[in-house]
């Protein structure tokens, strides 16, 4: 295939799509698909086919519109109009009402700002295209990164790019990607792999699972492209088993993509082959950690294992392995068509682009949101998500789940960027954001998330396998009253000792909660300890021992 | 015809197993077979017994105790069958700070069993997630395979004495 | 070096280049070394002792007891020194205050997780643990203890398995797959709940692998393993074996 062909391919898709005069997107996103938005979908069809409107609108099911709270989201193009809380009889009306004024009681503009405050990249396709149709990501410049990686640019010249854009992981730890390719092309080895990171374990995070359910060829062409600047022929998305709506798009856009010719052997026509995969996680958290996916991979128990060596150097079943979160994936193909330097033009000195976010937890507009780095975290709570619910004070944000930590009060109106959240104590993470009022107890929210890390630690090394149970024990004895003041110390130490002393990612950034909580509301702490009261009111204090 | 034989045969002629047999050819029965195999597995007959763990491992040609290891280390697989309705409620971030424990207590309490407990007249099973990714829909609970958002107490209660009382 | 069998390709892989020699230091102590060889391992060829359980001469590494962590000047991360190779001019550090009182804790915590009272255990006076305590200035516990119970797995007809003093090295596991080739053993479950099986998680007496050698006894470093009708004062470990067998089967270069 030509470049041409592709091109064309793209044109008589939107030709085809601008011959309806309106186009109704129906998001079938898993949000908006467990309220029900199938049916009413259906619906839809049903009344533009009852109508007898089929050549003049086009209903169509797309991914993710961000909005999960006010689902079941529908968009009408190209007015922009944007309806929620859909339901099955409101289908007459929506059809009545084009070309109109829009249906005033599933009017959404009151969530205008959650929009216009947001800058799309990664999600640039999410709630326009349909998910399961490779034409329209075609139509949409889809593949053309691919191409001119292909084309008209050398292997090195793909890392330039990416090194240039000053992309960093955006799994977590935010390792610039271009390093990471480099070290992998670097290594000497005939056969090498690229593995997608699609093992969303944060627990109140779900932004991976968005992009694969609403635009999974991005994150394909993105591992394609990442293949071909590496040298690897071969790819796997690691998806966790929880997600089926996003591994069965996944499985389908490989599919489509193969037949397309933009996948597997000779992209393109040129030497160039690359096959994907799709392995399922079975529930384990520490997957997540690159070592111990490897081991997933292979069939085995998910342990991590010591590193150096990097899996750059020895990965899956021994050979030099590229493995990138899918939001960085999904980074690659805009980075390739636009250049480094577009890229590198978003977000703050050393933190280049945008990053998706889930935002959810005591906030009104919860959903999938994209901002550029350094959008303050009051913008992001207060103007894209529409403040706290009900009207309560807001009390803290939580960021980078299990491993993260807690953002008071004070800090809103600092840069959201990888430096500054690592000073106050919290991280990037994956993007998940919660956000929490007075009812919420941090010492509770402690407990929590130590209680997660402790059932989720492998028990491989002893300082996570039985530091996170006695870290976990504290708290739960704090939380049922039976504190004692000395306890506070102990708990410092447990975690300065676990963060230090454990194997990997997982038992080094699992005191995390725990440390900044007590670093920001250490009056809480006190007072369950010392007063045996719960200021928020969540623990039940039972201080009769 | 020795034991190994007859337990072949039998596996034959169940149905379900062609799934798990396809799964392994796919993979050419090669060790990193296994947590796609388990999959098939407990996709076909709802959890994994000993007998088919025991095929299995010895169809991929991998030790028992290895098989054993993966099976009981990643929380999505059970080894107890489920019961005939499921329940499960996520105890994500977002869940549990819109209050997902007290759902699960009340649960708890209305069907005398713990998460990972089956009813004795094995018509629910109670089960807790890390997370289903439908955070903006805050409390989730998933009956059967079908999530439920926004939930309250007394919502869920609904459900599941409609799952217990269901005839059929 | 001996990374676990799948890790073996680079190792493969550096054949092909002559292995270069490299000095660097330990505690001041000026070494050298072969660029594949441990950082433990350089330590005791100069009689510079560190600690461990989860390594053994002749198995594989799995870096997870944590116990021999060194400082490595320059990087704030503590590395175990059982997977660490050194670099040119490395300067390591064996026996600084942070690192001492970080083991002292860790083998605290091993304490606190299952039972490992001394005086009712078999292998007393000869076992890893509790030498540790002593190499270790480890005089008191205090975290509470955990204490969790187990179950006594005497149906073998020669050994038996005491999980409440296991501390999951799983120096038997690796044992029975990398010397003796039957993988009885592995591990079942995961973090705490964590607990070593024999087979399908049955009855050790009747698993179908177990070919009876006894060799997961003699390395394991604690009484979880043991010989039955064997007194305290008899139930000493021999693993002289385990070299001799690495090096018969020519694993030794590695």
């Amino acid at each position: 295939m030509t470049i041409e062909e592709l091109q064309d391919i793209g044109k008589i898709e939107k030709e085809k799509q601008e011959g309806f005069k309106y186009r109704i997107h129906v998001c079938v996103a898993a949000g908006c698909l467990s309220s029900q938005s199938g049916l009413v979908k259906e619906a839809l069809e049903k009344e533009v086919a009852r109508r007898g409107l089929e050549s003049w609108a086009l209903v169509k099911g797309v991914g993710c519109l961000g909005l999960c709270t006010a689902g079941p989201m529908v968009a009408i193009e190209p007015d922009g109009l944007l309806y929620q809380g859909v339901s099955v009889s409101d289908a007459s009306d929506i059809l009545e009402a084009l070309g109109g004024p829009p249906v005033n009681r599933l009017d959404c503009s009151a969530h205008l700002p959650f929009f216009a405050r947001q800058r799309k990249i990664v999600l640039e396709n999410c709630g326009h295209i349909d998910p399961e149709s490779i034409e329209d990501y075609v139509a949409e410049g889809g593949y053309e990164g691919l191409y001119n990686a292909l084309r008209t640019m050398t292997p090195a010249g793909v890392i330039e790019q990416i090194t240039k854009s000053g992309l960093r992981g955006r799994g977590g730890a935010g390792f610039p990607t271009g390093l990471k390719w480099t070290a992998v092309s670097k290594t000497k080895s005939n056969v090498k792999f690229v593995i997608c990171n699609a093992d969303e374990g944060d627990p109140g995070a779900f932004m991976d699972r968005s992009v694969l359910e609403s635009d999974p060829h991005r994150v394909l062409e993105g591992m394609a492209i990442a293949g071909l600047a590496v040298g690897a022929n071969y790819g796997f998305v690691y998806v966790r088993a929880e997600y089926p709506l996003a591994v069965k798009r996944i499985r389908t856009a490989i599919a489509r993509a193969e037949r397309l010719g933009v996948l597997g052997r000779n992209i393109f026509n040129t030497t160039f082959s690359f096959d994907v995969t799709v392995r399922l996680g079975a529930g384990a958290f520490v997957c997540g950690e690159e070592t111990a996916l490897i081991a997933s991979i292979e069939g085995r128990r998910g342990s991590p294992r010591p590193r150096p060596p990097f899996p750059s150097e020895l990965g899956l079943w021994g050979y030099p392995t590229l493995i990138n979160n899918v939001e960085t994936f999904a980074n690659v193909p805009p980075i390739i068509r636009k250049g480094g330097a577009w890229f590198a033009s978003i977000g703050t000195e050393k933190s280049k682009g945008t990053k998706v976010f889930a935002l959810a937890g005591r906030v009104n507009n919860t959903g999938l949101i994209e901002a550029p780095m350094g959008t303050t975290l009051r913008e992001i709570v207060f103007d894209i998500g529409g403040g706290v619910t009900g009207d309560r004070k807001f009390k803290a944000i939580l960021t980078g789940g299990p491993s993260g930590g807690c953002i008071p009060a004070q800090f809103l109106d600092m840069s959201m960027d990888y430096e500054s959240l690592a000073q106050v104590g919290a991280i990037m993470g994956s993007g998940g954001l919660i956000v929490m009022d007075d009812s919420s107890c941090m010492v509770d929210v402690a407990k929590f998330f130590i209680e997660f890390c402790m059932s989720e630690s492998c028990g491989k090394c002893v300082p996570c396998r039985v530091g996170t149970v006695q870290i976990y024990n504290l708290l739960k004895r704090i939380t049922e009253g039976g504190g004692k003041p000395s306890d506070i110390e102990l708990l410092e130490e447990l975690c300065d000792l676990v963060k230090n002393t454990s194997l990997c990612g997982l038992g080094q950034t699992a005191p995390n909660p725990v440390l900044s909580t007590m670093r920001y509301f250490m009056d809480e702490y006190k007072a369950h300890i010392e007063d045996k009261v719960c200021p928020a009111g969540t623990c039940h204090m039972n201080p009769t021992e | 015809m020795d034991e190994k034989e007859v337990d072949r045969i039998k596996v034959n002629e169940d149905r379900r197993w062609r799934l798990v047999n396809r799964t392994m050819r796919l993979h050419g029965h090669q060790p990193d077979a296994l947590i796609e195999t388990l999959h098939a597995v407990q996709e076909s007959f709802g959890f994994l017994d000993i007998d088919s763990l025991k095929y299995v491992a010895e169809s991929l040609r991998l030790p028992l105790s290895l098989v054993y290891g993966v099976a009981t280390f990643y929380h999505f697989f059970t080894l107890k069958p489920p019961g005939e309705h499921t329940c499960v409620v996520c105890l994500g971030t977002a869940c549990y700070i819109a209050g997902s424990s007290n759902i699960l207590k009340t649960v708890e309490e209305q069907t005398g069993i713990k998460p990972g407990e089956t009813t004795p007249d094995r018509k629910l099973s109670l089960l807790t997630a890390r997370c289903m990714g439908s955070c903006g829909l805050a409390p989730v609970v998933v009956f059967d395979g079908e999530v439920h958002g926004k939930m309250s107490s007394a919502s869920v209660l609904e459900n599941v004495g409609r799952l217990l009382n269901h005839d059929d | 070096m001996r990374y676990p069998a799948f890790l073996q390709r680079i190792a493969d892989r550096a054949d092909v280049q002559p292995v270069r020699i490299l000095t660097f230091s330990i505690n001041g102590q000026a070494v050298s070394a072969r660029e594949d060889e441990t950082i433990l391992s350089v330590a005791r060829e100069n009689g510079i002792s560190i600690p461990t359980l989860c390594h053994l001469d002749g198995l594989s590494e799995r870096g997870a007891c944590r116990l021999c962590i060194v400082e490595i000047k320059g990087s704030p991360k503590l590395s175990p020194s059982c997977v660490t190779l050194p670099r040119q001019d490395m300067e390591v550090i064996t026996n600084s205050d942070r690192v001492l009182d970080y083991r002292r804790k860790i083998l605290e915590l091993l304490f606190t997780e299952r039972n490992h009272i001394c005086s009712v255990c078999v292998s007393n006076g000869h076992c890893d643990l509790q030498s540790l305590t002593t190499e270790l200035g480890m005089t008191h516990v205090h975290y509470d203890y955990l204490h969790t119970r187990h179950a006594v797995d005497a149906s073998h007809e020669r050994f038996s398995v005491d999980h409440n003093r296991c501390v999951l090295c799983q120096r038997c596991i690796r044992v029975c797959e990398e010397i003796e080739g039957a993988h009885t053993w592995d591990v079942m479950g995961r973090g705490y709940l964590s607990k070593v099986i024999t087979d399908l998680n049955q009855p050790w007496g009747e698993s179908t692998s177990c070919t009876g050698c006894g060799k997961c006894v003699q390395v394991c470093p604690t009484g979880a393993l043991s010989e039955k009708g064997k007194s305290v004062a008899e139930m000493t470990k021999k693993r002289q074996f385990l070299p001799y067998l690495k090096l018969m089967r020519g694993d030794e270069s590695r």
